[in-house]
């Protein structure tokens, strides 16, 4: 009888802690071979045959198609500089300089990866079409309502990510954080 | 006390491979996969233009809508692929997913160097009975080798502003994929 109970519990425990610990890992994202700059994180793994299972795991259930290493790489931001939530009803500025590309993009999505609708369609920006400062940076403006120069519409929603794709880059799995890869800050402004 | 302890840390370490088995395993449980998503409006060894992404309506989650995508699922069961997309103006890219979605390789306009990307694709059996002198000539033949028989190969487009979007759909029309029997 004891052994019964024995087994039940250690059964019990053993689907709770390896079924929870699973469903909280995709939850929180995966943090093996993240690179991060200021707010962005890229994973230079996910877009070669050697992404990490975790990856694999997420990726197989969000249902995307991962960037190719040959292609480029994708960085992702959820928050600002100091770590608070993207807000739609916020102005955030992306300024700077950004690391070497051909060419670049950046788009935002809302957390579920779609990208955020707008009277205008406009999702995001390229490095050819962006109006840049004097000293050749970049200096765009995400906001629920329209801005001068580079404006992106949030649509006024609670959460969003931005996705800045450098395409024909050199930034790779040896790549490091520094000079080599000097992405923009994120700031927020102000919020309605 | 003891006993009930023992227990509970065989449980623990039972849930820890419960853990890793889930993680391994739910690659191969996912129903909405990008390969399964694809698969409804892709037939098999055809290019197929996949539909612009936008608010509404997106054929997989995350699509750059700077742009213009075109797909080939393939099965390689009965031969190799060959692959032909012409570069555009602005910036073309290829890259081959298993139909799990790992991206196990990728090449952009400027590492193909010409004027159209053409690559053969085949299992690693396949890549073995290529002929001795084949291979010679493989020299300037570009082959990938496939880690699965099916995939998707995603060519794309770059449409450096919005008003360029055409051009880059247009280069995209000109991409083929098929079997290529070996001789």
């Amino acid at each position: 009888m004891r052994l019964l109970i024995g087994l039940l519990l250690a059964f019990a425990v053993a689907a709770s802690v390896g079924l929870g610990s699973t469903l909280y890992a995709l939850q929180g994202g995966t943090a093996f071979g993240a690179f991060n700059v200021g707010a962005w994180t890229a994973w230079p793994r996910t877009g070669t045959p050697d992404i990490d299972p975790y990856a694999r795991a997420l990726i197989a259930r969000s249902g995307e198609l991962p960037m190719g290493a040959g292609d480029g790489v994708a960085f992702v931001a959820t928050t600002d500089d100091d770590g608070v939530a993207l807000d739609g009803r916020c102005d955030v500025t992306v300024s700077g300089t950004t690391p070497q590309a051909r060419f670049w993009t950046l788009t935002l999505y809302d957390t579920e990866g779609r990208l955020i609708g707008n009277s205008l369609k406009r999702h995001g920006f390229s490095s050819q079409e962006v109006v840049r400062t004097s000293d050749g940076a970049i200096d765009i403006s995400i906001a629920p309502r329209a801005r001068a120069g580079n404006w992106l519409p949030s649509g006024g929603i609670e959460r969003y990510m931005m996705v800045m794709r450098f395409y024909d880059s050199p930034i790779g799995v040896a790549s490091r954080t520094g000079r080599e890869t000097p992405m923009p800050s994120v700031k927020l402004r102000s919020c309605s | 006390m003891t006993r009930w302890l023992l227990w509970l840390v065989s449980g623990l370490l039972l849930g820890g491979i419960v853990h890793f088995a889930t993680i391994l395993y739910l690659p191969n449980t996912a129903t909405q996969n990008a390969y399964a998503r694809i698969s409804a409006i892709a037939p098999v060894n055809s290019v197929v233009a996949l539909p612009a992404p936008s608010a509404e309506k997106s054929i997989v989650p995350l699509m750059d809508p700077a742009f213009a995508s075109a797909v080939c699922r393939y099965d390689l069961t009965d031969a190799p692929l060959k692959l032909t997309a012409p570069v555009s103006p602005a910036y073309t890219s290829v890259t081959f997913y298993t139909d799990k979605n790992v991206a196990y390789y990728a090449i952009n306009d400027r590492a193909a160097g010409r004027r159209s990307i053409e690559l053969d694709l085949m299992t690693a059996a396949q890549k073995a009975e290529l002929p001795e002198d084949e291979e010679i000539a493989a020299a300037d033949r570009l082959i990938v080798e496939s880690p699965t028989q099916t995939g998707l190969i995603v060519i794309r487009t770059f449409a450096p502003e919005p008003g360029m979007m055409p051009a880059a759909i247009a280069a995209l029309s000109g991409a083929r994929c098929g079997p290529q029997p070996l001789q």
